[in-house]
């Protein structure tokens, strides 16, 4: 039972995996087994009838080739204009992608889906291939009507290779073919065939004849029919499979696990082919594996290249792939076998035969010995390719071995040298057996230093030199004791086992420092984005790490609001690449895929665009010109960009979420204030609004009844609470204005007495009990502040004073000039300032004691500190000497307050 | 009242303050005529001719200053904003547009009236240029250039005297500090007005009997000055 039920996580998969069908377009493919088959007249007479029953098709690129039939039947259907291409000093006509996306059709047609762009016209195509074109269309929801052969079909190249002895250059990988929502097969017997061919309703290129004659043969046609009548099979069979329920499929998927390794050798490619086939035979998943070891560091870099184009291959195919780093091959494919529980592991047959094969067993057979969980199969190597490729293959390796080689071996050569000098001196003191472990010694020098090549140089050098210079009879090769021989063979084979052990000893440790190199690097950009705020900081970094890593130019375009990217406003850094194409960029950030040199969309731009983020959240893009290109298209440079893209993305989300828990925060913050202001408004506006209401009605009802003084004192209290309430409503609105932002400032040059007097004229009624002493000297510099602000500041400060200190209270203002600034203080006798932290008195809310009868908010303060900082200046309380509270603030006396 | 009474023109749209400024204003024996809006303001104004318009700037169908600037193209009819706004930016606005004095609301209604007194006076005497002007126990002949504390002669700088001098052209109503400085140090000095605050705070060390608490030449922060000639707190009533 518990197998019935479905894996959530599966069924979410499914559901995403149908939801994305949903939105992409339709891929309808008229597929045949050769050229002239009638694929494009089917196709086109499929497009009349949907036509006529009314759906919006258009036909987005037809081959012409001149043929009446076809050409009749295109008539009357909508086509889009073709694009004039100049490539080479001719202009051709080529698919306009960027019209078909335009136009967006219901239905698209275009022919022949394994022709490939002219990659090096003008303008460049954005796409190497028409089917990755077609992608875009179907991602964008257009649905695409169009053909293929089955000699295209990247799995079968080989196959058809071998049968019609044609290699197919333009390939279409097997997962748009699998994937097309319909294929329909288009047949025609060979005998049918080669009669169209005969009547000449085939089109064939002049040049081409000649080639069309072989290929055109009843028994190739035989064989390419049933390859494509069999693929076909094949496809109907998964799709009932599909019907009947994916289960089977599905644990057929987890059951099986088809693992291929290859390496720089020239059978890789029929391996990775064959590994193909038998996945799709076990409806298994696939990965391949490419084992860099030690030994194949040392190939020269266009061999190494050579597993970019094998990995391609590989994912063209729909395999997933993976490089492996590690001393021995055997080792890392066990290991890795294992981990993913692969069922079967593909590789080459052993190339090594008679004694070396006893004495250093092949990986192949190596892996075979020690499998336990997987069976191993053997590719065997096509005759002739092994031998002749072979050999080609390892001329080249030579001729391109790098000229510093040959320092290396002229220094081994040297340690030779050196040795026999010393063993020279120690001759006459020493005998003959401890001058072997000079020798030695020298060996293991020159494989620490130099590496295996010339540590075996030196070995064998030794050997000789030991035999020439010291052994009796002396200065000869000859032995004068047979006893010498057996010396000299264990010293050889010491000294190469030195050699080997030691050069691999090394070549690890290089491996691993490479890898810790490349680890410490990203860990760098890591640490430094870590203790970044601020997107646009975070790229920065990002580049400066990214161009100092690869060599290259790099930028981080972040889009904005909107989504459109830009380019930095601030100025650019050092590395900093300016000259992005932004519109590539925009292509990647919206497809979430990689463009430019080395990727399959625009491959002839200069740079290499990475998007950032993931499906879910783009973040942004970067760019990366690079000096030398190769740095940057080795897969493991690849693999650490995109490391590093990866941890920049991360470093942006993070930024991202943040920003948002910010926002959030201050939203929370901005809610509990406004509760706080609400409540405590609702007080202080309530108290005075009751009074004013009953004085007010007693005086309308009552107002006859009443002495003059009463109404006096009634009218009176209604003016008075009046006021209060219009303070209280300015000091809210003051605050709601300087929450929106700094307080813009009109300064100008004021005199402190002046503006205080202005307050005191202000608030004369209310400090009317109050005896004023001002102390300002009267050369007080003029302040550069803004003067009804100040003045603001003044009235809050007496007005507190007013409210919090009994009649009679001495209150004091004073001011004393200091560097560039007035000091201004405001103090009183009263009963002093609540305990506590008196900083707390400055925030909102705060108010001398708790719920008082004492009318205000508890904003008075806080504008007095806004506005003091607004104008640079620092505001504090403290208790006054003697009692009392005091109150001091600086004020600027200069234009540019430091 | 020997003289016939004053008429105003009061422009407002809130009926309360209406109310309230007919009440206050008929207490105080002035003719009132009522405008709920700048064109009904305008209409009233060219009817009767008053002898002051209070505006307020927030009206329903034209901003107060457009009305301001349109009475001031045909008439030197004293005016008065009276308006809740409070930045001087607007104050100013109102005041280049040719207001005389602006009252902000809430206002108290002593200080209405005082305005109101000294804006009158203004207009009775100022076509006439009397050239002395009295406040508190200082007077000033402007033509002969001679101010007097009480009995005594007073000393004044020129400087002194033609800030003063400037003031006691314009009595009661707010001058502002850029036309001071204008006028009396020249169009370069516009923006720096130190000389001015010291001169300000010399003339009311001469002239006023508390310096530190100004009782004449008040401050209008961020704004400019005026000549207050009669104390409203002393005065009313």
């Amino acid at each position: 039972m518990a197998e019935a039920r479905p894996d959530p996580d599966e069924l979410l998969h499914h559901v995403k995996a149908e939801e994305a069908r949903a939105r992409r377009g339709r891929l309808r493919i008229f597929f045949g087994a050769t050229a002239g088959v009638g694929k494009t007249y089917a196709m086109l007479e499929a497009a009349r009838g949907a036509r006529a029953a009314g759906t919006d098709l258009v036909l987005g690129y037809i081959e012409p080739h001149g043929r009446i039939d076809t050409e009749r039947l295109m008539q009357g259907i909508e086509a889009l204009p073709t694009l004039p291409v100049k490539y080479g000093g001719i202009v051709r006509q080529e698919f306009d992608l960027d019209a078909a996306l335009a136009r967006r059709a219901a239905v698209l047609v275009v022919d022949e889906l394994a022709h490939s762009n002219l990659s090096g016209g003008d303008p460049p195509p954005r796409h190497p291939k028409r089917w990755q074109d077609i992608e875009e269309l179907l991602e964008s929801g257009i649905d695409v009507w169009t053909t293929v052969n089955v000699q295209h079909l990247e799995s079968l190249n080989d196959v058809v290779a071998q049968i019609s002895g044609v290699r197919q250059r333009e390939t279409l990988p097997d997962r748009i073919f699998d994937e097309a929502d319909e294929v329909e097969l288009i047949d025609l017997p060979p005998d049918d065939l080669l009669a169209r061919l005969k009547a000449g309703k085939i089109y064939i290129a002049d040049d081409a004849r000649a080639a069309a004659d072989r290929f055109f043969r009843r028994g190739n046609l035989l064989a390419l029919r049933e390859l494509a009548l069999r693929r076909m099979t094949d496809r109907i069979e998964s799709a009932a499979q599909a019907a009947r329920g994916d289960e089977a499929a599905h644990t057929a998927l987890a059951r099986d696990r088809v693992l291929v390794a290859t390496g720089p050798d020239p059978q890789s490619e029929q391996v990775i082919r064959a590994g193909k086939r038998l996945a799709d035979a076990l409806e298994a998943a696939w990965t391949v594996v490419y084992v860099e070891t030690p030994a194949l560091r040392r190939l020269s870099d266009s061999e190494r290249d050579r597993r970019v184009t094998l990995l391609k291959l590989a994912e063209s195919l729909g395999a997933e792939t993976v490089t492996l780093d590690g001393p021995s091959a055997v080792d890392a494919l066990l290991e890795y076998a294992e981990t993913r529980r692969a069922t079967r592991v593909v590789l080459g047959a052993p190339k090594r035969s008679g004694w070396r094969g006893l004495l250093r067993p092949s990986t192949a057979t190596e892996l075979a010995r020690r499998a336990q969980s997987f069976d191993v199969i053997t590719i065997a190597p096509t005759e002739a390719q092994s031998s002749r490729e072979e050999r080609a293959r390892l001329s080249r390796a030579a001729a391109v071995a790098p000229p510093l080689r040959w320092r290396r071996y002229f220094a081994a050569l040297a340690i030779s040298a050196i040795c026999s000098a010393v063993a020279a001196l120690m001759d006459p003191y020493l005998e003959l057996s401890n001058l072997v472990m000079v020798y030695l010694l020298g060996v293991t020098a020159a494989g620490l230093w130099f590496g295996r090549g010339p540590s075996v140089l030196a070995a064998v050098l030794n050997v000789a030199a030991f035999d020439f210079f010291f052994v009796p009879p002396r200065f000869t090769f000859a032995v004068g004791d047979v006893q010498y021989l057996v010396t000299f063979a264990v010293m050889l084979t010491i000294a190469l086992t030195i050699a080997t052990l030691v050069a691999s000893v090394r070549q690890q440790t290089r491996v691993a420092g490479a890898r810790e190199r490349r680890t410490a690097m990203l860990y760098a950009m890591s640490r430094e984005l870590a203790a970044t705020r601020g997107s646009s900081s975070m790229a920065g970094i990002a580049v400066k790490h990214v161009a100092e890593v690869f060599q290259c130019t790099a930028v981080v375009l972040l889009p904005d609001v909107n989504g459109k990217l830009h380019h930095p406003v601030d100025p650019a850094i050092t590395g900093s690449y300016r000259g992005s194409d932004v519109a590539v960029a925009q292509w990647v950030l919206e497809h979430g895929r990689r463009a430019g040199f080395g990727s399959d969309t625009l491959p002839a731009t200069p740079a290499l665009y990475l998007p950032l983020g993931d499906a879910a959240r783009r973040l942004g893009v970067l760019a990366v010109l690079p000096q030398n290109q190769r740095r940057v298209t080795l897969p493991e440079q690849l693999h650490l960009l995109e490391t590093f893209a990866g941890q920049i993305g991360l470093a942006l989300e993070r930024e991202n979420l943040a920003m948002q828990a910010e926002s959030a925060r201050v939203a929370a913050q901005g809610e509990s204030l406004r509760n706080t202001l609400l409540a405590s408004i609702s007080h202080d506006l309530r108290t005075p609004l009751s009074v004013m209401a009953g004085a007010g009605s007693t005086l309308a009802t009552h107002g006859d009844r009443l002495d003059a003084a009463t109404r006096q004192s009634l009218a009176a209290s209604i003016e008075s609470r009046a006021r209060e309430m219009s303070e209280l409503v300015s000091n809210v609105l003051d605050l709601t204005r300087f929450e929106a932002g700094v307080p813009i400032l009109r300064r100008d040059w004021e005199s402190v007495d002046d503006l205080a007097a202005v307050a005191l004229q202000r608030l004369e009624q209310r400090l009317v009990g109050h005896p004023i002493e001002l102390r300002m000297p009267s050369d007080l510099p003029p302040v550069y502040v803004d003067a009804s602000l100040v003045v603001q500041v003044f009235t809050n400060l007496l007005d507190n004073v007013a409210k919090y200190t009994p009649a009679r209270t001495q209150v004091g203002i004073g001011a004393w000039p200091e560097d560039h600034a007035v000091r201004v203080w405001v103090e009183d006798s009263g009963p002093g300032l609540p305990a506590g932290d008196p900083a707390r008195l400055f925030d909102k809310f705060q108010r001398g004691d708790g719920e008082g009868s004492i009318a205000g908010v508890g904003l008075g303060l806080a504008i007095c500190r806004v506005i003091v900082q607004a104008h640079g200046g620092e505001i504090r309380a403290s208790a006054r000497a003697g009692g009392g509270a005091r109150f001091e603030f600086t004020l600027p006396a200069v234009e540019r307050p430091a | 009242m020997t003289q016939a009474m004053h008429q105003i023109v009061v422009v407002e749209d809130e009926p309360g303050i209406r109310d309230v400024l007919r009440v206050l204003l008929h207490a105080a024996n002035y003719r009132v005529v009522e405008a709920e809006s700048a064109a009904r303001g305008e209409v009233e104004a060219r009817a009767h001719k008053p002898d002051l318009l209070l505006v307020d700037l927030g009206l329903p169908d034209r901003d107060g200053t457009e009305l301001i600037r349109r009475v001031r193209a045909w008439s030197a009819v004293p005016i008065i904003v009276l308006s809740a706004r409070t930045a001087e930016e607007q104050k100013i606005a109102a005041l280049d547009a040719g207001a005389d004095d602006y009252v902000t609301k809430p206002f108290a209604a002593a200080e209405l009236l005082a305005r109101v007194r000294a804006a009158l006076r203004r207009n009775a005497t100022g076509a006439a240029t009397s050239s002395l002007v009295r406040f508190g126990s200082v007077s000033v002949d402007l033509a002969r250039r001679e101010v007097r504390g009480g009995d005594t002669g007073v000393h004044l700088t020129p400087l002194e005297f033609r800030v003063l001098e400037n003031l006691a052209r314009h009595p009661g109503t707010i001058v502002k500090q850029e036309a001071l400085i204008r006028e009396v140090w020249g169009p370069a000095q516009v923006g720096d007005t130190r000389s001015l605050r010291v001169c300000i705070r010399n003339l009311r060390n001469k002239l006023e009997p508390d310096p530190a608490r100004p009782r004449f030449i008040v401050t209008e922060a961020g704004v400019g000055y005026r000549l207050r000639m009669d104390d409203a707190a002393t005065e009313d009533s």
